[in-house]
């Protein structure tokens, strides 16, 4: 067993996952394929998006896999960085949205 | 910045054979053989690789360059002093001469620092031949000789190719030097003025997207979009085609890869992304490469570590025969894993 949660040669194992479980993983890596394939959405757009998506559940897997994609795609780095913020601040968004809830409930407490 | 070169700084890298070592030895702290660029010819069918003809007769007229770029895969310099001579330039003419090969590709370093490359653009262009002229755009701004660069090319109908890795100034210096960016759109601007890269006059401008780190070009054509809108909505620029370029794993490249922790990552999807089909369109198949001092070569790269033609080939651009070369058989080895990554890649982009 090794001694990290998180490895970055895992990364580059990801079909294995295929080992225990076939056939759901091949109908995921197939639906995978085309959710980021060309679509009403551009490839770059879809890659921008994952990047974004990545860095709101924290996946280091998912953050280094889309920072090389956007690379690749021409992604310049102050889009990378905007989408990063985007996440964030959804996150905090989401967050602090929930602070009508607590007035609401304070003020329905208090006198 | 100004760097020195790999030969001038006595790097490890700069002799051929040890590059070819590197390439041919598992990575440190492994013993995993990255499988051979031959046997994946084989797979596919190709092996031994041969030619389909003669269509461009690359030379390459010195070393000697104004910029010390991080990728250079020539480890070209302003401290290299191997540059072609004039007679060397007349056996190029006469092997020309006495061949139909319709295109011939100038490249250095920056073969405008050469002596004899306004008259040896002439004599081509005096020929018929299609003239490209391979020039890093900084050259026609490092002083008022080279200024008149653009006029120059215009006259004699030169296809210009122009390496820009990005369309951002940030991007750009970081591999090419400190104020890179700025030259080169200056000089875009007064090859544009010329007529350059505008529609109906006939003067092409084709540009060089290579990726500016570790990692691989994305697809052509979408590239080439984003490259005409910014350029053009940030700098007023207009050019016909973009290239898109896989950084091959030689010389300077080569050096950053491993010393920034990359290499065996860059390599393993290098050959992992092997594509038949991409290795089908390699470039050494239609295209000769003569050095500055007269050796025959397969491509550029093979030219950079002392890789040359077959023995059963003229060796020499004195005993140039395009019969003979037809008949070879091409030099590979595992470099060659940068030209059929995916989408393929040579001096006019990708190729599958
Ligand atoms: S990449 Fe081109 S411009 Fe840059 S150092 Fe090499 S030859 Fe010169
Ligand atoms: S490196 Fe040269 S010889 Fe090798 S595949 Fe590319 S063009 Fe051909």
């Amino acid at each position: 067993m090794q001694n990290t949660y998180y490895n970055p040669a895992d990364l580059k194992k990801f079909g294995d996952i295929a080992e225990f479980q076939p056939e759901l993983a091949k109908k995921f890596f197939d639906y995978y394929g085309q959710v980021f394939a060309e679509g009403a959405l551009t490839a770059r757009e879809k890659s921008l998006i994952a990047l974004a998506v990545a860095h709101a559940v924290q996946c280091p897997y998912c953050i280094d896999a889309y920072t090389t994609d956007t690379l690749e795609k021409g992604v310049t780095e102050e889009q990378m960085m905007e989408a990063v913020h985007v996440a964030a601040a959804i996150r905090g968004g989401a967050s602090l949205v929930h602070g009508v809830q607590m007035m609401n409930k304070a003020k329905a407490l208090t006198m | 910045m100004i760097q020195k070169t790999l030969k001038s700084a006595g790097h490890d890298l700069a002799e051929p054979t040890f590059q070819l070592r590197v390439l041919n030895t598992p990575v440190a702290g492994s013993t995993h053989y990255l499988p051979k660029f031959r046997a994946k010819l084989a797979e596919a069918n190709l092996y031994p690789l041969l030619p389909t003809g003669i269509d461009i007769f690359q030379v390459n007229v010195g070393k000697l360059c104004n910029q010390t770029c991080r990728h250079c895969h020539v480890d070209a310099g302003p401290d290299r002093r191997e540059v072609m001579q004039r007679d060397t330039m007349e056996l190029c003419l006469e092997a020309l001469r006495h061949s139909s090969i319709p295109t011939v590709d100038i490249t250095g370093g920056a073969p405008e620092m050469n002596p004899h490359f306004r008259w040896f653009v002439e004599q081509v262009h005096s020929m018929g031949r299609h003239v490209i002229v391979r020039c890093n755009l900084t050259i026609i701004t490092a002083n008022k000789q080279y200024g008149t660069l653009p006029q120059f090319f215009a006259d004699n109908g030169v296809h210009i190719v122009s390496s820009l890795p990005f369309y951002q100034q940030r991007n750009t210096d970081r591999q090419r030097g400190d104020g890179v960016f700025e030259r080169s759109v200056q000089a875009l601007h007064m090859l544009n003025a010329i007529g350059y890269g505008q529609e109906g006059s006939g003067l092409e401008l084709d540009l060089v997207y290579n990726p500016a780190g570790a990692f691989f070009p994305g697809p052509q054509a979408s590239l080439e979009s984003d490259f005409r809108r910014e350029l053009q909505k940030h700098h007023g620029i207009a050019f016909n085609k973009l290239y898109v370029i896989t950084n091959m794993p030689i010389s300077r490249f080569l050096e950053y890869l491993i010393d920034s922790g990359n290499y065996s990552d860059y390599m393993e999807k290098l050959v992992n992304s092997f594509n038949p089909a991409a290795a089908a369109g390699v470039m050494c198949r239609n295209t000769i490469s003569v050095s500055w001092d007269g050796y025959l070569y397969d491509c550029d790269f093979n030219q950079m570590l002392d890789l040359p033609v077959a023995a059963h080939a003229p060796r020499h651009i004195r005993d140039f025969d395009v019969e003979l070369l037809a008949a070879r058989t091409i030099a590979t080895d595992q470099h060659c894993y940068g030209c059929t990554a995916g989408s393929g890649s040579s001096c006019t982009g990708a190729t599958a």
